[in-house]
């Protein structure tokens, strides 16, 4: 039953999140400051993801684990530009061979 | 709106049927993201929730980054309320897209409530990489159509198959997470401030991470957008209009 509030509770409130940010009246946008500032936040936001769900060792910690080989290998990839599912999947080869290796 | 090109609403020359290729790049995101589901349905059912529960994550809740943290708190035994907190916190960023999305596209009113459940780093990055209104709109709803489709669809086969394959891990599966954001991230990086937000907001994160609960360091590290804006003007003298939109194709 716990889970099951918690899972009520994060899809009520994610949805709510979304529809609040569609929602809100165009004119807030219109002023510079904020329409320089916008296509900034996802570069942020996508960095951030990027470097903490490749380095988070789930308590709070940094650890340097197969998972960079793979991230790093997916970079690699993106340099080359390759297609966005082979850079996904370079990345989850490398990290699986790394740890087949015992990485 | 002068900087975006996407935002003036009129057709410039473009290729021959760019609405076939609008649907094939935006497919083509929806599917190998939707993919990663997969990864997430073995991961909620490994972390002791059920089959049930995991694929109602996917329909209802439907932000990748709040489904892994809600099941990885609810694992490490965080209270309900808590666990649920920090994944709101991580969906806090798709209000943020959800308003540049609302000038991008300009939906009727009638079709937020349905749209809205789909405004994630995807379709929103899909969206903003279009040079039209029309274009956008595609691949906003091409990208939410198979990405939603594809990450039920795979939740369910991963929570389904869990048992038989054991630790995800050891399949690399965990590294599919950041491998997605660092691919829809590279696209954006291409001037001087995009460049500088990026580096900031890692920095922050790392700082962030151990100083922190679970999904602030990535809110903490957005504060680098506003930053990077202040170190471009500085650097421009008065910085105002120099700043380019890194989605003006």
């Amino acid at each position: 039953m716990a889970v099951w509030s918690a899972i009520i509770a994060t899809a009520v409130g994610c949805y709510l999140v979304k529809l609040l940010g569609l929602s809100v009246p165009a004119g807030a946008l219109e002023r510079p400051a904020v329409r320089r500032l916008a296509p900034l936040i996802p570069v942020a936001l996508l960095a951030a993801l990027t470097v903490l769900q490749t380095v988070d060792d789930g308590t709070g910690g940094l650890t340097v684990d197969a998972r960079a080989a793979g991230v790093a290998a997916a970079g690699g990839a993106l340099l080359l530009r390759a297609p966005f599912l082979l850079v996904v999947a370079v990345a989850v080869a490398v990290t699986a061979g790394v740890r087949a290796v015992g990485g | 709106m002068i900087e975006y090109p996407v935002d003036s609403g009129q057709d410039r020359a473009l290729p021959a049927d760019p609405g076939k290729q609008v649907t094939r790049d935006a497919s083509g995101v929806g599917i190998a993201v939707g993919l990663s589901g997969f990864a997430f349905g073995v991961m909620a059912v490994s972390s002791g929730l059920s089959v049930p529960q995991a694929c109602a994550l996917s329909l209802f809740v439907f932000t990748g980054a709040s489904q892994f943290a809600l099941v990885s708190a609810l694992a490490s035994g965080s209270a309900p309320a808590t666990a649920a907190a920090g994944a709101l916190v991580l969906g806090l960023r798709n209000c943020l897209y959800g308003l540049r999305l609302s000038t991008l596209l300009r939906l009727p009113r009638w079709l937020h409530p349905l749209a809205a459940h789909w405004v994630i780093d995807e379709t929103t990055v899909v969206a903003l990489a279009q040079r039209n209104r029309a274009s956008a709109r595609r691949g906003f709803a091409v990208t939410g159509v198979t990405l939603y489709l594809f990450w039920n669809l795979t939740t369910l086969g991963g929570a389904l198959g869990a048992g038989a394959l054991g630790d995800p891990a050891a399949w690399g599966l965990d590294a599919a997470g950041p491998a997605v954001f660092l691919a829809l991230l590279a696209p954006m990086l291409r001037g001087t401030v995009e460049r500088t937000a990026a580096a900031g907001a890692v920095l922050l994160a790392l700082a962030g991470l151990p100083l922190l609960p679970a999904g602030l360091p990535v809110l903490v590290a957005g504060l680098a957008a506003p930053l990077a804006l202040l170190v471009a003007g500085r650097r421009d003298g008065d910085g105002a209009g120099t700043v380019p939109g890194p989605e003006a194709v």
